[in-house]
């Protein structure tokens, strides 16, 4: 029979699936490659780069998601200059860094935001609640992303060879079904919004499937609990106000057209870019290090020659190593097997 | 101005004295009062259990606890764990200077507290003012003594092949009430530190059966550091099932939110007892209500720990390699 090969895009499900050894009881004819969904792994190096000089600017509070303060740059990573002395703080919402950022008037008080439409908003949303407390030393360093067009470009992709789409549920709370049933037309390929328990999960490899046999490419929502047809209106206008589509790198992909998001130029004030404008060199990717191809599901982590050996969580090389919803990381932390 | 430790309390002079006086006032027994550069302590012959831990916790207090109460826990339990029967234990404290009187007030009444519940005295102890910004307000370290029942099984750090894997309650809350504590995340649940002495629970596990191996409190890197420990020292694998370890669904709703996985969170007043199988049952009871089975002991897959998921499967419960970090979304 013909291997059905389904791609999990978020990086929550790969860590979902991993975590309950889920591969292990499929058939061998499904299998379950994994996406460009973890939004650290696809961040590339020069925005990290960036990060890190405006964070070692005197004055700077450098404010960001946990995930991100061990990536690693071209040398070294926040968590290393913050031992040195930057101030670099882990928050969990983008308004925590707007209220460090009142708190500290005469500081200027950056967050480095990444991530997907799930995160897009909130930082949207603290531009303008930043706005309406006139609040001007706080920035965004924005490398957020939009998650269709990596999507389109997986699917042109002759290698990847995906028959399906489990669909992250976080990201369709927010855009809602709609734009996967254009990409599904376009594609011929089915998409299932999946939930991230083990039965949600389940249940959309299993409706995958059923629609890969019968040749459909329709979309299904499998999280109905949570995600609706037409997703949050509100969350996108607030989104669509305050930022504007940008072609943008990502780490593995190349270029994408229309893939980033930047602050329109209205909220230029807000924008860190604009107010640090600091030069970081292109970077390429570690020798030997494939996570590229691992985020299009070209490569398993396995097949990367560094992984394990030279790329561990502790010293990861790539990206996809260090996030810890990163599919390298995924397979060290539960998939060793002696 | 409220009253508040400054380096003269520290620097050997009459204020260092009226600090200590203070304190032994609130901890006086026979021992401690007579104020010796050493405390003479009176033990049956026979093998004592020695054990010691520093806590730097932050926030000082948290829901469920506070610095002064883990301080005595921490050391009790440890000693509990060998079989022992915690009996003395040594104070010291390193304050920063400007720590108000009224916080170390209420630390040295937990601490008290804490100590009477577990029949614990506190019999030696130590003072010592840093500067601003060379402490985070307090730093305890104790010391503890116990006795072994010279009549029971010693207790070891090696399981053995068959031993059933039992715990008494649920896990990961300690860890998860400090973050939210510390971090202002705001979840105004009902998450509390699990913080408490183990003393009892061990003693009565003691003498439900005589076939325990292994005694631990898996503080922190959490349950999945600690059954780790254990396999790799005994040399033979263990299997934990997933559905069967008890997690609060408030506690593992914080978890799912930030992404952290509670086996790895920190616990305060969890115990893991590795018991031959066929003695589980009694152990179990023995605890009480809120005691697991929730794994064996085995002779495949050498110093590694399997975990049964819900779903069916299982996979390796890896080491941590470094402390977890919450996840963006």
């Amino acid at each position: 029979m013909k291997k059905i090969r389904l791609m999990e895009v978020c990086g929550t499900h790969t860590m979902a699936i991993a975590r309950s050894g889920l591969k292990r009881l499929l058939p061998d004819e499904i299998e379950l490659i994994s996406g460009p969904g973890c939004p650290v792994c696809v961040t590339p190096q020069e925005a990290i780069d960036r990060g890190m000089k405006l964070a070692g600017i005197s004055g700077v509070i450098m404010t960001t998601f946990g995930d991100m303060i061990r990536v690693p740059g071209s040398g070294g990573s926040l968590d290393d200059i913050k031992k040195d002395g930057a101030d670099i703080r882990v928050v969990y919402s983008c308004l925590d860094a707007l209220d460090i950022a009142e708190r500290n008037p005469s500081r200027k008080v950056v967050f480095m935001g990444v991530g997907f439409e799930t995160t897009s908003p909130t930082a949207a949303a603290t531009v303008l609640e930043a706005k309406r407390r006139k609040v001007d030393n706080f920035f965004i360093l924005s490398n957020f992303k939009v998650i269709f067009p990596a999507l389109e470009a997986i699917a042109r992709s002759k290698k990847a060879r995906v028959d399906g789409f489990i669909c992250p549920g976080h990201v369709s709370v927010i855009t809602g079904s709609v734009p996967y049933e254009r990409f599904a037309e376009k594609h011929k390929k089915p998409c299932v919004i999946t939930g991230f328990g083990d039965d949600d999960i389940l249940d959309g490899i299993r409706r995958l499937v059923v629609l890969v046999r019968s040749g459909s490419s329709s979309v299904e929502i499998g999280y109905d609990r949570a995600v609706k047809k037409r997703g949050n209106i509100r969350a996108r206008h607030i989104l669509e106000s305050v930022f504007r589509t940008v072609d943008s790198e990502w780490r593995g992909l190349g270029k994408i057209k229309k893939s980033g998001l930047k602050l329109k130029n209205e909220y230029a004030s807000f924008d860190g870019e604009k107010e640090f404008k600091v030069k970081v060199p292109r970077s390429l990717l570690p020798e030997g290090c494939a996570c590229g191809e691992i985020i299009q599901g070209i490569l398993s982590p396995r097949e990367c020659r560094l992984f394990g050996k030279g790329c561990t969580p502790r010293k990861p090389v790539g990206p996809c190593m260090v996030s810890s919803e990163g599919t390298c990381a995924a397979y060290y932390k539960y998939g060793r097997r002696k | 101005m409220k009253k508040t430790v400054t380096l003269s309390h520290g620097n050997g002079g009459r204020l260092m004295h009226e600090l200590i006086e203070t304190l032994r006032v609130k901890f006086s027994n026979r021992i401690l009062d007579e104020m010796a550069d050493a405390a003479e302590l009176d033990v049956k012959s026979g093998k004592i259990a020695f054990s010691t831990d520093s806590y730097v916790v932050k926030p000082l207090f948290f829901p469920g606890g506070d610095i002064g109460k883990l301080a005595v826990c921490g050391t009790v339990n440890d000693v509990s764990m060998k079989g022992a029967k915690p009996l003395f234990i040594s104070l010291a404290l390193i304050i920063e200077e400007g720590l108000q009187f009224s916080v170390l007030e209420k630390i040295a009444r937990s601490i008290r507290k804490t100590a009477r519940e577990a029949g614990v005295k506190i019999v030696t102890g130590d003072v010592k003012v840093v500067e601003k910004g060379a402490a985070d307000g307090i730093f305890i370290n104790t010391s503890g003594i116990g006795v072994i029942d010279g009549k029971m099984k010693r207790i070891g750090s090696k399981a053995r092949k068959g031993d059933a894997i039992v715990i008494n309650g649920g896990i990961a809350e300690h860890g998860m009430a400090i973050l939210n504590a510390r971090e202002g995340l705001g979840f105004e649940s009902a998450i509390k530190s699990d913080c408490r002495n183990l003393d009892l629970e061990a003693e009565r596990c003691l003498k439900s059966s005589k076939n325990i191996s292994v005694m631990r409190d898996p503080t922190r890197g959490g349950l999945a550091t600690a059954l780790n420990e254990i396999a790799s020292s005994s040399r033979l694998g263990i299997e934990i099932c997933e559905k069967d370890i008890p997690v609060k669904p408030s506690v593992r709703n914080l978890c799912d939110v930030l992404g952290l996985d509670p086996l790895y969170v920190a616990n305060e007043g969890k115990f893991v007892c590795f018991v031959a199988g066929a003695d589980a049952e009694k152990v179990k009871k023995a605890i009480g209500p809120r005691a697991r089975i929730i794994g064996r002991v085995t002779s495949s897959h050498k110093k590694e720990v399997h975990l049964k998921t819900k779903v069916g499967s299982s996979r390796i419960l890896p080491v941590l390699e470094s402390d977890q970090l919450p996840r963006i979304c």
